[in-house]
């Protein structure tokens, strides 16, 4: 069970076919984009490279300030990618709801997980506290971006609905009640149905590594069921956070709907 | 016309430069009927009204306080507002006329009564009907009465019967002048058109460049 196959660096070599393969069909059928999926690749490789090292170094250095430096740079990047994935111009006050809703929302998460689910002690060892938060950081971002994107939109496509309910003395939860559902719904809703498909459509990517380095699938399972219970907390903590902090940006104190 | 009651009272109020009122009385338990071209303020001034937006400078009183002073969700529950094209939801009539007491915070009502509000506009139409498959003039009719069904003291309608064909328009006016003059209430309503103004305005305002040109009596023919 634990003779795990190292692929090295020849056979390693070889999984780069697959890239060539796609090369040549892109250019033969003059699709385009052989510069992205090269660069693609190259930034691919360059980076688990790099974290292989990182993470190879801080597996034998255990110390709470470095993981704490890691989690700020994981949620710093996440936010970062939170604002350049959304298309439309984001006012200060809605950025902040983000970076809030994120960093509450995995946060609480992660912790509640690291130190209640999985009970590791100390809570920073970095075996642990790097993938998992990872997965956790990753899909709220996905989920925070697309309930951005809906709530936004649902705003400013529905600004009339919102503000004929006002007029009939509609409080402004009650007049953006469907525009905040929908967001939240949409936000969600990916990481629910991902839910439906595992282990019958495919093999997460945590649980396939951990089977192929040798642990038992049942094992395997556990922390599957866990972290994919721990993403459906923190994805739905993160974007309930943003959208219902995020739709009281849209009114003044006088309960009057401001959108330019 | 001065011996009205003023329900509404606007002095010194400048909104960017789409208003430039200097001072505006509108009386109460009457219909009154704001005029102009478009684009000179009419819809703005129905608006300020219902506090969905607020004057630069100046005051906007009603029954002698001044808006800013009121809670702004009770205001628009006491003077409630239809938009030229007012919303109407997935559903059916019924469903589209309870929601309004949804929005506004008030109990249920029986389906008597919300053909009795239907009737009021000249909807004659089942409440099960999908509200969707309705002609825009009797979206608006549909629009109207949820309004009504929501009790408000005062009704500021924007155009309300601008998609209705003459016969229909007089009926669903004879029918609100009706309402207003047996429930002491107060209608403040832009209309472009001339016969409406004349037929049912007792109060009539011509806004000319986001100013008060005139401000009459109305019923005059």
């Amino acid at each position: 069970m634990n003779d795990l196959i190292e692929i090295g660096f020849w056979r390693l070599s070889a999984a780069y076919f697959f890239v060539i393969v796609l090369l040549l069909i892109l250019r033969r059928f003059e699709i385009g984009k052989e510069k992205e999926v090269l660069l693609s690749t190259i930034r691919m490789t360059i980076q688990l490279v790099l974290v292989g090292y990182l993470l190879e170094y801080l597996f034998g250095h255990q110390n709470l300030l470095i993981t704490l430096l890691l989690l700020v740079i994981m949620l710093g990047f996440a936010i970062n990618n939170v604002f350049s994935r959304i298309k439309k111009r984001l006012k200060l006050e809605f950025k902040r709801v983000i970076s809030f809703s994120l960093i509450i929302g995995t946060c609480l998460s992660l912790f509640f997980f690291l130190l209640v689910v999985v009970g590791i002690r100390p809570w920073y060892e970095v075996r642990y506290f790097i993938p998992i938060a990872g997965m956790i950081i990753g899909n709220s971002m996905t989920g925070i971006t697309l309930g951005a994107e809906r709530l936004l939109d649902g705003m400013h496509s529905r600004k009339d609905v919102i503000e004929g309910a006002l007029m009939m003395g509609a409080k402004p939860y009650t007049a953006a009640k469907q525009v905040v559902i929908d967001a939240f719904t949409a936000a969600i809703l990916p990481t629910i149905n991902s839910m439906v498909g595992m282990g019958i459509v495919f093999l997460p990517g945590m649980m396939t590594g951990q089977i192929l380095s040798g642990i038992s699938p049942i094992t395997a399972i556990e922390y599957q069921i866990a972290i994919m219970l721990g993403i459906v907390g923190s994805v739905t903590f993160s974007v309930f956070l943003l959208v219902f902090l995020g739709y009281r940006l849209f009114f003044n104190e006088r309960c009057q709907l401001e959108i330019n | 016309m001065n011996n009205l009651e003023p329900i509404f009272e606007l002095k010194e109020v400048k909104y960017r430069d789409i208003l430039d009122i200097t001072h505006l009385e509108i009386p109460a338990n009457v219909v009154t009927c704001i005029v102009g071209e478009s684009g000179s303020g009419k819809t703005t001034l129905l608006r300020l009204l219902n506090h969905l937006i607020s004057c630069d400078r100046g005051e906007v009183l009603y029954k002698g306080q001044d808006l800013k002073t009121i809670d702004p969700i009770s205001l628009r529950r006491r003077v409630m507002m239809l938009p030229q094209n007012p919303v109407v939801f997935s559903g059916n009539i019924q469903e589209n006329m309870l929601i309004g007491l949804n929005f506004a915070e008030k109990p249920p009502v029986s389906t008597t009564q919300l053909l009795h509000f239907l009737n009021l506009v000249a909807l004659k139409k089942e409440v099960q009907q999908n509200a969707l498959s309705l002609s825009g003039g009797e979206k608006q009719r549909l629009a109207v009465a949820r309004l009504l069904l929501l009790d408000p003291e005062v009704m500021l309608l924007d155009e309300p019967s601008a998609a209705l064909d003459e016969g229909t328009e007089d009926l669903m006016m004879s029918g609100l002048k009706d309402y207003v003059i047996q429930n002491n209430k107060t209608l403040i309503m832009v209309t472009h058109s001339k016969a409406i103004w004349s037929a049912y305005g007792d109060f009539v305002v011509t806004i000319k460049e986001g100013r008060v040109a005139s401000q009459k009596g109305g019923n005059q023919g």
